[in-house]
This record gives C-alpha cells, structure tokens and sequence, in this order.
C-alpha cells in the first residue's frame, strides 16, 4: 500500500508526471481574472474566495483522467487487481497520492495567488484551513469519476462532466466558509459541511470507485 | 493438485465463447494452451485470474498461489529497472529482487529508466516480475513475445526452476520452450451457438444476423 503511495508520487513528480502543471493552471486562471474584471481592488477583493475556489477546482479536475488511465494502459491495473491488496485500498491510496501531488500544493500556493487579488489579509488563514479541509474530497471524488471512465479513449471530457456537478456541494461550502472567514462572520456551520462531506467521500467513495473498476476491467 | 478447473464457461464481451472446460494442473507441471486467435485463451487466464467472473463452474486452487502475467508488462517508464520491480515485490509483501534480475539477465540494466529498454528487455522484466511475487501458479498469457532466442531460453530454465520447485505454469503460447510440457487444445471447448449456454445469456448480442 505505501509501496503504491510512493511509487504514485514519484511518477508524478518524476519528468512528464504532471505535478506542477495543475500549480501553473490554477496561476494563471487567478491572473487572468484581473485582466477580465478590470483593476478594481474592491470588486477583486469581494469575489477572490470564489475565484481562488473555482480556480482550484479546475486545477484539480486537469489531472483526474491520470488517475487510472496510465495504469490501464499499462497493464499495471489488471495487475494491481489481481494483487494481493484490496482495490479499494489501492484507489484510496492513488487519490491520497493526487491530493498530496494536487490538492495540497494547491492550497499552500493559494494565499500567494490571493495577494493578487487583493484579498483582505484576515481571509489567508481562512484559505489555507477551506482549502486543506475540502480539496481532499475534490480529489476522492475525482478518482471516483476516473475509475467510472478507465478504459474509455478519450474519457477526460466525460470525466469532467461527471465530476464537476458532484464538486458542487465541496465548492459552495468552501466559498461559503472563506467567504465569511474573510468578512469575519461566524464559519462554523460551513466548515463542519465541508469537513463531512470531505469524510464522506474519503470513507465511501473508494469502495464504490473499487467495484467500478471490477466492471471495468471485465 | 494446484489447479482443477471443471466444467467452466466464460464470455468475452458479453457472448459466450468458451463452455466446459476441465483440466487440472498438478505441482510441477506445465501446461500449453493452445488453439486459433480468437479461442479464448486471454479470456480463460483472466477468468482464472478473478479480473472476470466464470458464467459457470468450479475453479479450484489454494488461497492467494496464481500470478498473472498478461500481454502489458505493467512497467512505468519513468522508474528505473529496479524501481519497477521492487515496486512489484513490496506489493507482493516481499523485498529481494536479485534472484529475479539475476535469473532474467537485467542486472547490467538495472539503473536504466525503463522507457529506454528494448521491447524485448522490458518484457524480460515483465517476467521477471513473476518471480518476486513468491506465487505458486504462473498464469501467462504469450509470455514469449518479442524476446529473441536467447531470453527464450532464459525464460524456459526459469520455468523449469520454478516447477522444479513445486510451482506450475499455465501458459498461452506457440512457441517451444525446450523442454516437454502437457497440451491443453481449446477447439473443442468452443461455446457453439444455439447451445444451453449461449441459449441462456445471449440478449441482444447473441441475436445479431451476421449474413
């Protein structure tokens, strides 16, 4: 199992493995909103909670299709499923290692990227703690719609139309909680949303991830 | 007996294409699958491989023995010789990968990244993959392809090893390997259309006109 986690990340991190890609995307998508709102710093500072949550959102979706499809092409999948380690133990431990390849340079990138658009500097604790709570379910739920789509050419798309309403309940609970963060209300009530649905996924979404993939390699 | 398979039937896509199949595989032994592209020779390994159910019958073996070996090596190019296979090893709850790069010739290789090997060198890490698994029954589907006559015979004296030591192999391939082993045909096992089995699971499928 740990054996898996190291191997997912050394491939990421390794020479066409796609770590930084998703950095470099959300980078650029949170630059591009200046040139597209005008330089106003009030509006900037309103809407950079929802900007910088959509933002790590689509970041995150870039490198979903990775997941499986590598290991499917591979062989390594048939493989993987013929081991002596439970399926679902390796598709949780495969979304733990895109989390710790996606969703956590993500969120310790974030505040960088809110400096860009002038948000107030109470919301930077706020960022990191939404950020860290929910990106772990973006990616629980993203190996889920990967292990749906493995074996379809070309799934990426599919996969992005399934994934993304499912991220919706992460993303408005999220911005919700930052949102408030950032105006000094009380987030207790989205924070503990977003802290279920994160366990949620975490817990139940590997098991159904895993029979899919069964149906899948049939 | 390793392996008693009886009166098995499994489906390719939906449609039926093999139907009573029985055999049995004793420690030590080797047995060849044989028969045309087509037969089901993938499609039998992976059903005694658990990547897809049998339509009926019974397989019988010890808990956790066979290995599979199919037509993918499942190596990342990224990782080094050694990577790869210690990779394969730890999953497999082991962790000495030298007899295996020793049996298989990859020692002069071993820091190479994987994406840099011949085809015929990554498929001799492929097999030697079998090797870390510490499994029992080999399962191979074309084990053979692309290695030149040299692996080949690597890959015999490394079957031979290992049913000298109380393993078995079950292999789907053409080629010689140098030594006797038992035949199993699969022609006779093929599932005929309009028979009980292809009768009760064909749907839409098993419906189309093909004039």
């Amino acid at each position: 199992m740990i054996a898996l986690l190291i191997r997912d990340i050394r491939l990421a991190v390794r020479a066409g493995g796609g770590f930084g890609l998703a950095l470099a995307f959300f980078l650029i998508v949170t630059v591009l909103v200046p040139f597209g709102v005008g330089p106003q710093s009030d509006i900037l500072a309103r809407i950079a909670p929802g900007i910088l949550w959509v933002g790590a959102l689509l970041a995150c979706l870039l490198s979903l299709d990775r997941i499986f499809a590598l290991d499917f092409e591979d062989g390594s999948l048939d493989l993987l499923a013929t081991a002596p380690v439970p399926l679902e133990g390796v598709v949780a431990m495969k979304a733990l290692a895109h989390w710790l390849t996606t969703g956590l340079p993500l969120t310790l990138a974030a505040p960088g990227l809110g400096v860009l658009l002038n948000m107030p500097s109470g919301a930077y604790l706020w960022l990191l703690v939404t950020l860290g709570l929910g990106t772990p379910a973006l990616s629980y739920i993203g190996t889920f719609g990967a292990a749906l789509t493995v074996g379809l050419k070309r799934g990426g798309l599919l996969l992005s139309i399934l994934v993304l309403p499912l991220y919706v309940p992460t993303l408005i609970f999220g911005a919700e909680a930052l949102r408030r963060g950032a105006d000094g209300l009380a987030t207790q009530t989205p924070l503990l949303m977003l802290a279920g649905i994160t366990l949620a996924t975490v817990a139940l979404l590997p098991f159904v991830a895993a029979s899919a993939i069964r149906i899948n390699l049939r | 007996m390793d392996l008693t398979v009886t009166d098995m039937a499994c489906a390719r896509g939906g449609v039926p294409i093999l139907e009573g199949v029985s055999f049995t595989l004793a420690r030590g032994e080797t047995l060849l699958l044989r028969g045309p592209n087509g037969i089901g020779k993938t499609t039998l390994l992976r059903t005694l491989a658990g990547l897809q159910p049998a339509l009926e019958g019974a397989v019988s073996m010890p808990a956790e023995a066979l290995a599979y070996g199919a037509h993918a090596d499942g190596l990342k190019g990224a990782l080094t010789v050694s990577e790869n296979l210690r990779f394969w090893a730890r999953i497999y709850g082991r962790r000495d990968i030298g007899p295996a790069l020793r049996d298989f010739n990859l020692e002069e290789l071993k820091n190479r990244p994987a994406h840099s090997l011949s085809a015929g060198q990554k498929r001799r890490l492929g097999l030697a993959r079998l090797l870390v698994t510490g499994r029992r029954i080999w399962a191979l589907d074309e084990p053979t392809v692309s290695l030149d006559s040299a692996s080949v015979a690597l890959f015999g004296a490394a079957i031979k090893s290992h049913c000298a030591a109380g393993g078995s192999a079950l292999m789907a391939t053409h080629i010689d390997l140098g030594f006797k082993a038992r035949v199993l045909d699969l022609v006779p096992f093929r599932a005929r259309p309009g028979s009980r089995r292809a009768l009760t699971t064909s749907g839409f499928d098993g419906d189309e006109d093909f004039t």
